[in-house]
C-alpha cells in the first residue's frame, strides 16, 4: 500500500510508448520549423483540430469536475460523494492537457503568462486566461488532499476539509461557470464568419448549460473505463441516477438550442438537407435528442452496458457539436479549407493518451476511490461484467 | 484628435503594382511579387480583368476589433488611425486572425518565433505627417492620404459628381463600425474581391456585451450557490438532531 507500483509492460503500453516518440518528435519540429510545419492551419484557418478538440473538448469534458462537486458539497446530496474524486482527477488532468495544447498551439508559448501582466479586459481571450490559470490552481488545490492523504499527513486535510473546500469548490464552480461561456463567446465576435447553425449571441449560455450534461455523462463514461482498465464496478444505483439527471439537463440544453435556432429564424434551414443541415441534424438528434429519449427509459437505465453507450452517445454529441462551432460551422462561413494533418491528429490523440496514463497512474497511487490505491487489475471479461 | 486615413479610388488605379513595391521597400521586405496578402506581402493590388483593380490592405478600423480581442493589447489603435501590433507583448494565440472581418492578421507559419504582420499604415511616416509609401508613390492619385474627415468628404463629391462610375457607396464609410481607410469601388465589394458581409456596426461590442455583464452575474450566482451551501447543510443539521433525538426517544 505504501510502495508506488511500476506499470506491466503490456502491448497497449508498447504502442503509447511509441506515440509518446512520435509526440515528442512532432513538438520538436514544432519548435523548430514553426506551427506551419506540422499543422494545416493557414491564415484563412487560424484555429483547428486543437482548438476545437483539445481547448474546447477538453474543457467541456472537464465539466463534471464543477458539476459532481456542486452536486456533493453546495447541494449536500452526500450520496454522490464517490464519484468526486474520481470527476476532480479527470478535470485536473483535462486542464494540464489543455494547458499542454495551449503550449504547443499558442505562437509564442513562452509568453503565456502575458494575460497577468498586459490586460485587456475587453478581450474574451483574456477571460478565457485567467479562467485556465484560476481553475488550474482550483483543481489542483482540490488535488492536493489526495496526495497529502496518500503520505499520511491527516493533520492539515481535517482543517482544509473543514475549510477550504467549501470555498474551492465555490470559487470552482463560479470560475467553471465562467470559463465554459467564455469559451463560446469567442465566437460572438465572428457573426459573419460562423454558419448561422451554430454563431448565436447566445452561444456563452449554450456552452455553459451543455456543459452540465456533458460533464454528468463523462462520469459513466470515466467509470466505464475504469472498469475496463481495474475491473472496478462503480456503483450502478448512482450511475443510473446521473443519467436520469443527465437526461434532465440535456433537454434543457436541447430546448435552449432549439429556441435559439427559431428565434434567430433558422428553423426552416435545417431542413434543407444541405451539409451544413445534415451537421446539424446528426448533431442535435444522433447527439442530443436519441441519447435524451434512451435516457429517460428505465430499461436503458437499468442495463449498465446500454447505459454506457447512451452516455458515450451524449459525450461524441457535445464533442460535435464543439468541433462543428471550431471547425465545420467556420469553415461553412467562411469557405476556409481544412483538413488536420496527420501529425494534428497524432498530437490530440497522444494529449488524450498523456491523461489516461495519468489516470491510470494516480488511481493506482493515490487514494481516487473509496477503496484507497488500486491493485493492478483483475483479468475480468469487462463486457460480462457488466451486463451480470 | 485628427485620425488620418487612406482614399482608395478603384476607378483611377491602373494596377501598376508601385504600391506594393513602394510598401515592401518601406518595411525592408524582400522585393517579390504579391498573389495575396501573406507574412511578407501588406498590400496586394488585385488584377479583376477588364482594367479593374483592388488594393487589399489593412483597412485601420476606427474601433479594430483585433484590438479589442488581444488577450494580451498587443494592438493599439493609434491616436493617427494606424493600427499596430507590438511584437513584445503578443503570445501567438491567433484569435485577431479569427476575429478579423476583413482578415488582415496574418501569421509567420514556418517560423519559429511567429510574428503577427499586416498593414501599419506606414506609421512611422504619419507620425511625421508624411503620406503612407502607397499615397506618395501613386502615379495617378487612386490612393489618397490626409484626414479621414477630409477624404470622406472627397469621396462623397466623387460620388455626387459621377454617380454611374461608382456602385453606390463608400466602402469603409460604415464597414465594422467606420474604417480609417476608405475605398470608392466601381464594381460592389464582392465583386471586387473585398468582404461584403462585413457587419456596419463596430464587432467589439458584441463581445463586450457579454463581459459587461459578469460583474452582475457572477456575484448573484454565487450567492444562490453559497446560499444553497448553507440552506442544504443545515437540513442536514436538522435531520441530524432529530434523528438524535429519535433515537433518545426509543429510550
Amino acid at each position: 500500500m505504501t510502495k508506488f507500483t511500476i506499470p506491466r509492460i503490456t502491448f497497449w503500453r508498447c504502442i503509447t510508448v511509441l506515440l509518446a516518440v512520435l509526440v515528442a518528435g512532432i513538438v520538436v519540429r514544432r519548435f523548430t520549423f514553426g506551427l506551419g510545419s506540422i499543422s494545416n492551419l493557414h491564415d484563412g484557418m487560424p484555429w483547428g483540430l486543437w482548438i476545437g478538440f483539445d481547448l474546447l473538448c477538453g474543457v467541456a469534458l472537464a465539466a463534471g469536475g464543477f458539476t459532481i462537486t456542486a452536486i456533493v458539497f453546495v447541494f449536500h446530496l452526500e450520496k454522490y460523494k464517490v464519484l468526486v474524486r474520481p470527476t476532480i482527477l479527470t478535470a485536473f488532468l483535462g486542464y494540464l492537457i489543455v494547458i499542454g495544447a495551449l503550449l504547443v498551439d499558442l505562437g509564442r508559448p513562452w509568453n503565456i503568462w502575458h494575460p497577468i501582466v498586459f490586460w485587456n479586459p475587453h478581450s474574451v481571450m483574456f477571460e478565457v486566461g485567467w479562467c485556465v490559470m484560476l481553475y488550474t490552481t482550483v483543481l489542483f488545490m482540490e488535488f492536493l488532499p489526495f496526495v497529502l492523504e496518500r503520505f499520511g499527513i491527516h493533520k492539515p486535510l481535517r482543517l482544509w476539509h473543514r475549510y477550504l473546500t467549501p470555498v474551492l469548490v465555490l470559487a470552482g464552480v463560479l470560475l467553471s461557470t465562467m470559463h465554459q461561456s467564455s469559451l463560446g463567446t469567442l465566437y460572438v465576435i465572428a457573426p459573419q464568419k460562423l454558419h448561422p447553425f451554430w454563431y448565436s449571441q447566445a452561444l456563452p449560455i449554450l456552452f455553459f448549460v451543455s456543459a452540465i450534461p456533458l460533464g454528468l455523462a463523462m462520469v459513466s463514461v470515466e467509470s466505464y473505463l475504469s472498469l475496463r482498465a481495474f475491473g472496478k464496478r462503480l456503483h450502478p444505483e448512482i450511475l443510473r441516477d446521473v443519467g436520469k439527471a443527465t437526461a434532465v439537463m440535456l433537454m434543457f440544453y436541447l430546448t435552449i438550442r432549439i429556441e435559439d435556432i427559431i428565434v434567430r429564424g433558422e428553423f426552416g434551414n435545417i431542413f434543407a438537407f444541405d451539409a451544413a443541415s445534415w451537421f446539424f441534424l446528426a448533431e442535435f438528434v444522433i447527439g442530443g435528442l436519441v441519447p435524451m429519449f434512451l435516457l429517460f427509459r428505465r430499461d436503458i437505465r437499468e442495463n449498465s452496458l446500454a447505459l454506457m453507450g447512451t452516455q458515450t452517445l451524449v459525450v461524441l454529441g457535445m464533442i460535435f457539436n464543439r468541433m462543428n462551432v471550431t471547425v465545420t460551422g467556420f469553415q461553412l462561413g467562411t469557405g476556409a479549407s481544412y483538413i488536420p494533418s496527420w501529425m494534428e491528429f497524432v498530437l490530440s490523440i497522444g494529449m488524450v493518451c498523456i491523461g489516461m496514463i495519468l489516470f491510470s497512474f494516480a488511481v493506482r497511487n493515490l487514494p481516487v476511490f473509496e477503496e484507497g490505491p488500486l491493485e493492478d487489475p483483475r483479468p475480468t471479461d469487462p463486457i460480462a461484467e457488466m451486463t451480470r | 484628435m485628427s485620425i488620418y486615413g487612406l482614399l482608395f479610388d478603384q476607378t483611377e488605379c491602373i494596377g501598376c503594382g508601385a504600391c506594393e513595391q513602394a510598401c515592401q521597400a518601406e518595411h525592408d521586405q524582400e522585393p517579390h511579387e504579391v498573389t495575396k496578402l501573406d507574412d511578407q506581402s501588406y498590400n496586394w493590388v488585385e488584377d479583376l480583368g477588364d482594367d479593374v483593380f483592388t488594393r487589399h490592405f489593412c483597412m485601420n478600423c476606427e474601433d479594430p476589433t483585433c484590438v479589442s480581442v488581444c488577450p494580451v493589447a498587443a494592438f493599439t489603435k493609434t491616436e493617427l488611425g494606424p493600427v499596430v501590433w507590438d511584437a513584445s507583448k503578443c503570445m501567438g494565440c491567433r484569435y485577431c486572425m479569427l476575429a478579423c472581418p476583413f482578415e488582415i492578421p496574418k501569421f509567420e507559419w514556418y517560423s519559429r518565433n511567429p510574428r503577427i504582420e499586416k498593414c501599419d499604415m506606414c506609421i512611422h511616416r504619419v507620425s511625421e505627417r508624411l503620406p503612407t509609401a502607397c499615397a506618395s508613390i501613386c502615379p495617378t492619385g487612386a490612393t489618397t492620404f490626409g484626414l479621414r474627415e477630409d477624404l470622406l468628404r472627397e469621396a462623397h463629391r466623387r460620388l455626387n459628381d459621377n454617380p454611374e462610375r461608382y456602385a453606390g457607396r463608400v466602402y469603409g464609410e460604415h464597414e465594422a463600425g467606420g474604417t480609417s481607410v476608405l475605398m470608392l469601388l466601381s464594381k460592389d465589394p464582392a465583386a471586387s474581391g473585398l468582404p461584403a458581409n462585413v457587419p456596419h456596426e463596430s464587432l467589439p461590442h458584441l463581445t463586450w456585451s457579454v463581459l459587461e455583464r459578469l460583474p452582475q452575474i457572477i456575484p448573484v450566482w454565487g450567492v444562490f450557490l453559497g446560499g444553497m451551501y448553507w440552506l442544504t447543510d443545515r437540513k442536514n443539521t436538522v435531520a441530524d438532531i432529530e434523528g438524535y433525538q429519535r433515537e433518545h426517544d426509543d429510550d
